[in-house]
């Protein structure tokens, strides 16, 4: 589904990413993680084309994300990504955040891409909350739309940048139920974060990378019976101890 | 000081108020229509088309408004006149209002880049993540989102631009203060005439300016 290929990335004389190779099958769910600055955002930015990268390929679903002659927008409005912030637009209700990119994107009809979002909105819990806006929202609550909206466009897989480090620790566990449904139900997901229990619970493979380079690809319970490289063992013991 | 002179001088007062406002109230949209465009030009990733709205602004910023005035009420027309080959007026009106809006659109295009570029990356990430182009971004979450963040700069800005509107005295159009010095000079009290007008000129501002900083609260919390 998501094939990334000798992926390398530079910011000016910085190398973000250095040959990064990782596939993601249809319905596996991959949790990515490492340190702070490792690279991570920038590599599942790379495979919606958020960021360019200069080396490699990435191909998702058959379509080549580096190729000038790729239709970027139409890519990504398969693709669904949830970000560290949300990102709901606050400037329209959650039922208008939910319908907006279903109906200027895909073209749907106002009635069906309401129905759409609402029955979307009812399965994260949050029937109650249609017709108010982001800011009314909790952090948790505007995660959970935000997957959500995601979901309203019929993804083929999903990408999650750190969806729950913005929240108090007691909304962690609302959004990563809705996760661990997903994943349950075989959505395709590349996962960056560091909620290591989420990992245990729906993972296939962890990835961890640092200073831009994939270190670590491992099935999972390898990955937590015995991490390879010492910076990973270095990094686990770091978060697990939290 | 006679002040029946003035509720005589009602309906003509009533005219010139009129133009005024309708002058400002058209400048301002247009001008906001162009500064957007121009905004959007300088923000793009084209150099030429960023240079070209760079330079329309610097140049606008540098030359003094009643000189744009005058040159488009007496060069713009033979201009024109000169491309179609006819020799139509466009009268002092049309020449002062897109005097006004090319002038205008100069100080909205930097309010509005401003606005543009207040908005987080995270946000048109999202727009683009949902697979909109960037017209689409740009139309439905990054332009209403800078509007509303915008809108009392652009109305302080407009509130200057109705001052400013009295600059047409020069291409002797009949606005506001243009008929209140007239009536004045006919009726023999200028003072009294000119001592109303600016009354009129700092009730309409000052109102508008105080609603503009409510609205300003309202839209902070
Ligand atoms: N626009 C940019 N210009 C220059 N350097 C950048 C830019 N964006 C990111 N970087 C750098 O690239 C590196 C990787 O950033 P990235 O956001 O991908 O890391 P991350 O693994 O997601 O970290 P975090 O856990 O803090 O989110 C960092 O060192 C960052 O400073
Ligand atoms: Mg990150």
């Amino acid at each position: 589904m998501i094939s990334i290929q000798n992926v390398s990335k530079w910011y000016g004389d910085f190398q973000v990413l250095s040959d990064c190779s990782t596939e993601v099958q249809k319905g596996e769910v991959v949790v990515v993680c490492g340190p702070s600055g490792s690279g991570k955002s920038t590599l599942i930015k790379c495979v919606n084309g958020l960021e360019p990268f200069q080396a490699g390929t990435i191909v998702v679903d058959g379509t080549s994300v580096g190729s000038p002659k790729t239709d970027l927008p139409k890519l990504r409005s398969r693709v669904g990504m949830v970000f560290q912030h949300f990102e709901l637009f606050p400037h329209l209700s959650i039922t208008e955040n939910l319908t907006l990119a279903q109906r200027k994107v895909l073209g749907r009809k106002d009635d069906e891409a309401r129905r759409k979002g609402l029955a979307l909105l009812d399965r994260v819990g949050l029937s109650a909350h249609a017709a108010k806006f982001p800011g009314q929202l909790s952090g948790g609550q505007q995660q959970r739309v935000a997957i959500a909206r995601a979901l309203a466009m019929d993804p083929i897989a999903m990408l999650f940048d750190e969806p729950t480090s913005a929240l108090d620790p007691e909304m962690i566990n609302e959004v990563l139920d809705v996760m661990v449904e997903l994943a349950r139900e075989g959505m395709t997901m590349m996962v960056v974060t560091h909620e290591m229990g989420f990992a245990r619970k729906v993972a296939n493979r962890v990835i961890f990378m640092d200073r831009g380079a994939i270190v670590e690809d491992a099935d999972k319970d390898e990955f937590f019976g015995s991490p390879r490289s010492e910076r990973a063992q270095a990094f686990l013991s770091k978060i697990l101890s939290h | 000081m006679d002040f029946t002179q003035i509720v005589n001088a009602f309906p003509s007062l009533g005219d010139g108020l009129l133009l005024t406002l309708e002058l400002t109230v058209l400048a301002v949209i247009g001008g906001v229509v162009i500064g957007t465009l121009l905004a959007l030009a300088r923000l793009s990733n084209s150099r030429v088309l960023s240079w070209l709205a760079g330079f329309y602004v610097n140049y606008f910023r540098s030359i003094p408004l009643l000189l744009v005035i005058t040159w488009f009420y007496f060069v713009v027309p033979f201009m024109v006149g000169w491309v179609t080959g006819t020799n139509q007026p466009i009268g002092a009106f049309t020449s002062c209002l897109i005097a006004f809006m090319m002038f205008e659109a100069a100080y909205f295009c930097e309010i509005v880049r401003a606005g543009i570029q207040s908005i987080s990356k995270g946000q048109v990430n999202a727009a683009y993540a949902l697979g909109m182009t960037y017209g689409q971004a740009m139309r439905l979450v990054v332009l209403p989102l800078a509007f509303r963040k915008m809108t009392p700069l652009l109305l302080q800005q407009s509130i200057i631009l109705f001052q400013d509107t009295s600059l047409v005295y020069a291409v002797g159009l009949m606005d506001f203060l243009n008929v209140a010095r007239s009536q004045g000079d006919i009726t023999g009290e200028l003072h009294t005439f000119l001592l109303f007008a600016g009354l009129v000129y700092f009730v309409i501002s000052f109102g508008a300016s105080t609603l503009v900083k409510r609205l300003q609260k309202r839209l902070t919390v």
